[in-house]
């Protein structure tokens, strides 16, 4: 079973957002980026299919910040072969452009799976999964949250609203958006990861044009207003317990 | 004249029997020893044969005087006497074989006769006296008394071992007495008075006649001498081992600075997986336990009920390392991931430990290894990631690394761009920590107050790394090392500062020669010189009592213990000590990198025994601590006591301060 | 140019989900502005009854066995020849488990604009505008709806769902299903969340952790607490994901919809999928230390203290509180 995993990189929210001084983007200066959480879920279950019934696993990101580094982690979690994509990624573009190149370069690779986050935080124009298996003409299902393979269909669980899940049977090849791997994704020692550097390569494709259609135009960006922002209660422990007893007391609740 | 006719009464085949038999005993003896040896020497290379001065002078203090068992008053004076007993009676059994099998059978000439002989009758009866008291007390205590560390065995077998060992010292005793005493009846030597002991024996047996007693006599003497053998020939393979192995474990003691760990051995992977990839030095220290459970009763983990007994886990290993299906893992089948995640690395086991075992770095080893197969919890797994992502344990922005220092009046210099004499080394908690930021910010006051060159390094600081390394993330440790190493390279000053006991111990015994060959100074140590030399003045006399907690990586680690009560005593405050202080000090319980773990099923958490432990003492109002972690520990602690009100933590700056 | 406006009703378990009333809410500014009608679309298989309270000016109802339960493919079949025909100005989805694949797909199919985490729609004299949040709720875009059709798919918290009620059920009118092929996703079987525990999408008073519990043991003073206040204990998902307590007090996109009278929110920073579940809430209370956290944008009130240091205190003084009442 040849499957690959389409992860991406996104802004870490640990640091302080700026938006650049044209105000249609991010300051791309202020960004630290980080994998997509869900994309960690989805290589994560892409190792646990290997583990349980063998598969080759081929990890694809696009040449961000940090891009190498988790892939060398994605390698020295078990994935087999490293895909870099190259090409302009941080500016403009968007899930439309990376579906769409995606969607010309992946048949390549012939697979029979194709696993991704069900969302990043800063998709706008969709999540990628879904544009993906669009393009390629496969099947989508997202809100993933497990896995079976039966007489060479995927079953797959999805997560609604309320908690309801629903068991599904999927005719491979497909595209999965994942929302959690079966088990939380693995801690990979520094060491291993060093060893990842040393013994793998990273294969890279080069993405010569990307086509940003098929999103709605950005006309301003900003960071939200701090006007929309709670009343703060500050002061030590006592007083702001004070201080939500008196709320609670409105509210009648006491 | 006194003199010493060795084989009174024993007939020429069993005086040759005796020799044959000693032979044979010797014989088995030696390839035991050779057994354990080759044992060992199945561990892994480490270099413990430097500095043989140092090594020698130890075992003098520590093997033969066995300075550490003396620590604790009963046990202490149970084990001397056995020892100096059983050493005296060998070396007399010796002497008089020598004197009558070597020196008279060869050489005509004996040594034990007159005034040297009946000297050596009272010294040899005294000091059986003593080996018979050190057993009387063993017996009671093993049997009678029964402190709970030397129960639980986690081996059946092993209570027989130990019973065997006890009963053989007592036949061998009670035998030789009794041989002695049978032939000072016979003989009736003018100079059995100096056989106090020997003597009232023979007072017993004189009624029944030379004939009887004789007969008795060989007999005794024939099993006395068996006996002895059966106990040499044993030595390798029962608890007897223990008076080789241990001191020559103390011989090849550890000779580093106890902060100083080991680095990763790789294998497949770093650490150890299965016993081979112990040292042979780890090795020897599971045959040097003698279960004698100092290490348990000392141990914070134990106490709070979390499953780890240093003891237990020596006498695991050691067991595995003998049994016959040894081939496979240690993790999951001889020791359980919780045992070793529940360390604190506080060293309060190897610090009392008689034998010189290191717990500790053998159970960073095995942690080494869960490290590299992910094996951890979950919150543990995230801080390491926070580490790995972004340099501190928080999972924050290196930019938010200097927020506190917001409110403060006047700026601090940024030793990245200008030299300072000092440069303070934060640490996480100090930096991030939201209840912390007010004594960080104190820090800096004092230090400014003082008028002090110093700068920090802001954004470009990253975790010291001690207790990721203790966690066993050997690699992720080596990173934050070069990374440090690479910006301290790059500043100018004179010495390094820290308030975190943790910092500073990895800082001065771990980090490259370039930066801890400079001073590392503990603000404990600075404070005490700022104070002593009226850089700092305290105008104002604290007049409360207080107590104090050696933090694990200040005392233990470090032998730290005056600079910081010099300090308390500077403010005018009154120090208390409580029963468990300096070097046998109760760990916070955070060390090792507890502190980033679940916590687990605990009885009774260390920082809750210590806040009780401090609100014992009568009159004390506060609790003194000179480690960040300690006043997280701590104050929540004191809430969850219900000791708010009575007793408060506060840093050694805080008192500082308060005083100024 | 055709004005109208298509909300794809969300549904489950023969009931309309709480979001299909914020989209017809966003549609009826966008068809009152445009002059055009709202068309509510419903797919399922015994439904005629779910339009009933639907704030929509037409039903149109594709009901056939075959739509029994959600199937992304053949919704983007059936969506996608019905937009193609009719070429409405835009396509509302909810942007949840069935809405946002459904668009997203259809807008690579059709090559239509699509935008996503849209949280209001503006209307302007000859445009129609979105605005999004994204980053965690951190970040507002705003931009162009582009003619002739675009896609939107919304989150919650930008428009009172009572809005896209209606006391007067809309005129409906049956479809009919186009010819499905055989389809590659088949629904095999539905589970149900575990029940027995309490259900905290009815209680009043929710004390909700995230993950600055830091671990597990620390729950035990939170727990406290909610006793105290005669209220429940919820989660958002890494304290779920974590074990530390079951999936049925999970707040959040794909846990349970909340609409408490207090909220409580212990050291929770406020991912949207988190947020998006308890703006129904009527009042907000957010403790944080940090003071960017996204939760202080929805709460009313807020404190960056340490949630360690103040819920022992507040559990006491709401004893308190109690006691002096009885007394």
């Amino acid at each position: 079973m040849n499957i690959i995993v389409i992860a991406k990189m996104v802004p870490d929210l640990v640091e302080e957002l700026v938006v650049d001084p044209g105000g249609k983007g991010l300051d791309l200066d202020w960004i630290r980026w980080k994998p997509n959480e869900f994309d960690d879920h989805a290589i994560e279950q892409a190792i646990l299919i290997k583990e349980r019934q063998g598969a080759q696993v081929t990890v694809v990101i696009p040449n961000m910040d940090g891009a190498e580094d988790a892939l060398y982690a994605a390698a020295a979690k078990g994935a087999d072969r490293l895909v870099k994509l190259r090409g302009e990624f941080t500016g403009s573009a968007n899930n439309h452009a990376l579906a769409r190149a995606l969607g010309k370069y992946l048949p390549e690779l012939q697979p029979d799976l194709l696993l991704t986050g069900v969302q990043a935080h800063n998709d706008l124009d969709g999540s990628l999964g879904p544009l993906l298996a669009e393009f390629m003409g496969l099947p989508y299902v997202g809100y993933v949250a497990g896995f079976n393979l039966q007489g060479g269909k995927a079953i797959v669980r999805k997560e609604h609203p309320g908690g309801v899940v629903a068991e599904m049977e999927i005719s491979l090849p497909a595209v999965l958006g994942i929302q959690a791997a079966e088990q939380a994704p693995r801690y990979v020692a520094f060491s291993r990861i060093r060893q990842a550097m040393k013994t793998t390569a990273i294969e890279e494709h080069e993405i010569p044009h990307l086509d940003i259609s098929g999103a709605a135009e950005v006309s301003l960006m900003k960071q939200v207003e701090s006007g929309e922002r709670a009343e703060m209660f500050a002061g030590d422990a006592d007083h702001v317990a004070d201080r939500i007893v008196a709320v609670l007391r409105e509210l009648g609740i006491l | 004249m006194p003199i010493r006719e060795t084989f009174w009464n024993i007939p020429h085949w069993a005086e040759i029997g005796q020799y044959l038999l000693g032979v044979l005993a010797v014989l088995i003896f030696a390839w035991g020893m050779v057994r354990r040896w080759r044992r060992w020497r199945q561990g892994t290379a480490e270099q413990r044969f430097d500095r043989l001065g140092s090594r020698l002078a130890g075992f003098v203090v520590h093997a033969v005087g066995q300075a550490r068992t003396a620590r604790e008053p009963f046990a202490g004076i149970m084990h001397l006497t056995i020892f100096w007993g059983m050493v005296a009676l060998f070396v007399g059994t010796a002497l008089a074989t020598i004197d009558w099998d070597v020196t008279r059978l060869f050489f005509d000439f004996q040594f034990l006769k007159g005034g040297v002989y009946v000297i050596y009758e009272l010294i040899l009866d005294v000091f059986g006296v003593f080996l018979v008291i050190g057993l009387a007390m063993a017996v009671y205590r093993r049997y009678l008394s029964r402190p709970g560390r030397l129960g639980n065995l986690p081996k059946n077998n092993l209570a027989w071992d130990d019973a065997y060992v006890l009963g053989m010292l007592v036949l061998l005793a009670v035998s030789g007495y009794l041989v002695e005493g049978l032939r000072i009846a016979v003989t009736k030597p003018d100079w059995a008075a100096w056989s106090p002991v020997g003597n009232a024996i023979a007072s017993i047996f004189l009624a029944l006649g030379d004939a009887t007693n004789r007969g008795l006599h060989l007999a005794i003497w024939t099993g006395h001498a068996l006996v002895a053998f059966v106990a040499i020939a044993s030595i390798p393979f029962t608890k007897f081992a223990h008076a080789i192995t241990v001191p020559v474990n103390i011989f090849f003691r550890n000779l580093k600075p106890a902060g100083s760990l080991a680095p990763a051995r790789y294998h497949s992977g770093p650490g150890v997986e299965e016993w081979r990839q112990f040292s042979w030095k780890q090795i020897l220290d599971f045959d040097a336990c003698t279960r004698c459970g100092r290490c348990q009763d000392s141990c914070p983990a134990y106490a709070a009920g979390l499953g780890l007994s240093p003891r237990d886990l020596m006498i695991k290993l050691g067991a595995h390392v003998w049994s016959g299906k040894n081939g496979a893992g240690l993790h999951g089948r001889v020791v359980s991931d919780n045992e070793l995640w529940a360390c604190t690395t506080c060293r309060a086991c190897a610090n009392v430990c008689p034998a010189f075992i290191d717990h500790v770095g053998t159970i960073v080893d095995m942690r080494r290894y869960l490290v590299d197969q992910g094996r951890m919890d979950g919150t543990l797994q995230e801080t390491l990631a926070n580490l790995m992502r972004y340099g501190n344990s928080f999972g924050q922005s290196e930019r938010m690394r200097a927020r506190w220092m917001q409110t403060l009046e006047s700026k601090i210099k940024d030793a990245r761009r200008e030299p300072v004499e000092y440069l303070w080394f934060v640490g996480d908690f100090a930096s991030y920590h939201a209840s912390l930021s007010e004594t960080t910010r104190r820090t800096a006051q004092l230090f400014q107050a003082a008028e002090l060159d110093f700068g920090i390094l802001y954004e470009a600081e990253r975790n010291a790394g001690n207790d990721l390394r203790r966690v066993g993330e050997e690699g992720l440790y080596e990173m934050l090392v070069e990374k440090n190493a690479a910006i301290l390279s790059r500043c100018e000053y004179q010495a390094i500062v820290t308030t975190d006991p943790h910092t500073y111990n990895t800082l001065k015994h771990e980090y490259p020669e370039e930066i801890n060959g400079r001073p590392v100074l503990h603000h404990a140590e600075l404070l005490a010189d700022l104070i002593a030399t009226r850089r700092l003045k305290l105008s104002r006399k604290l007049a409360y009592a207080v107590t104090y907690q050696d933090p694990c990586y200040l005392g233990r680690y470090n032998g730290i213990y005056d600079a910081p009560r010099r300090v308390i005593s500077a403010t005018g405050c009154k120090l208390i000590e409580m029963p468990r202080h300096g070097d046998r000090a109760l760990c916070c319980g955070a060390g090792g990198g507890r502190i980033w773990m679940e916590e687990g099923q605990v009885k009774e958490r260390p920082s809750e025994r210590r806040i009780r432990d401090a609100a014992e003492l009568k009159d004390v109002l506060a609790l003194v601590v000179a480690c960040p972690k300690d006043v997280t520990m701590y104050k929540d602690a004191v809430k969850t006591t219900g000791y708010e009100g009575r007793i408060v933590v506060k840093d050694l700056v805080d008192l500082v301060y308060e005083a100024l | 140019m055709n004005r109208d406006i298509f909300v794809i009703i969300e549904h489950l378990g023969g009931e309309v989900a709480d979001i299909s009333y914020v989209m017809l809410a966003a549609a009826r500014e966008i068809a009152t502005a445009l002059q055009g009608e709202v068309v509510g679309i419903l797919l399922g298989e015994g439904i005629e009854n779910l339009g009933q309270n639907l704030a929509a000016d037409m039903v149109w109802l594709f009901d056939d066995p075959r739509l029994a339960d959600y199937s992304p493919t053949t919704y983007l079949h059936i969506l996608g020849e019905l937009i193609q025909q009719h070429v409405p100005r835009t396509v509302i989805f909810g942007d949840t488990s069935t809405g946002a694949e459904v668009a997203a797909g259809l807008s690579a199919r059709l090559d239509l604009p699509m935008v996503s985490a849209c949280h209001r729609v503006t209307v302007g004299d000859q445009s129609l505008g979105y605005e999004s949040r994204i980053c965690g709720g951190r970040i507002q875009v705003q931009g162009e709806l582009p003619s002739p059709t675009a896609l939107i798919a919304m989150v919650p918290g930008g428009y009172n769902p009572d809005s896209g009620r209606s006391a007067a059920p809309p005129p409906s009118e049956m479809l009919a299903v186009p010819r499905l092929e055989e389809q590659p996703i088949h629904l095999l079987s539905y589970i149900q969340p575990e029940t027995g525990d309490v259900d905290i999408s009815r209680a009043e008073v929710l004390v909700a952790v995230g993950r600055g519990i830091q671990n597990q043991d620390n729950l035990e003073i939170v727990e406290e607490l909610a006793e105290a206040l005669g209220g429940d204990v919820c989660a958002s998902r890494p304290v779920v994901d974590q074990g530390w307590l079951p999936v049925s007090r999970l707040v959040g996109k794909s846990g349970r919809r909340v609409r408490p009278k207090i909220y409580l929110a212990l050291g929770i920073s406020g991912a949207p999928e988190h947020v998006e579940a308890i703006g129904d809430s009527q009042v907000i209370v957010a403790v944080n230390t940090d003071p960017e956290a996204p939760i202080f944008n929805l709460a009313q009130f807020g404190t960056t203290s340490d949630l360690f240091d103040l819920v022992p205190v507040l559990t006491d003084h709401i004893r308190q509180a109690r006691s002096e009442r009885v007394a």
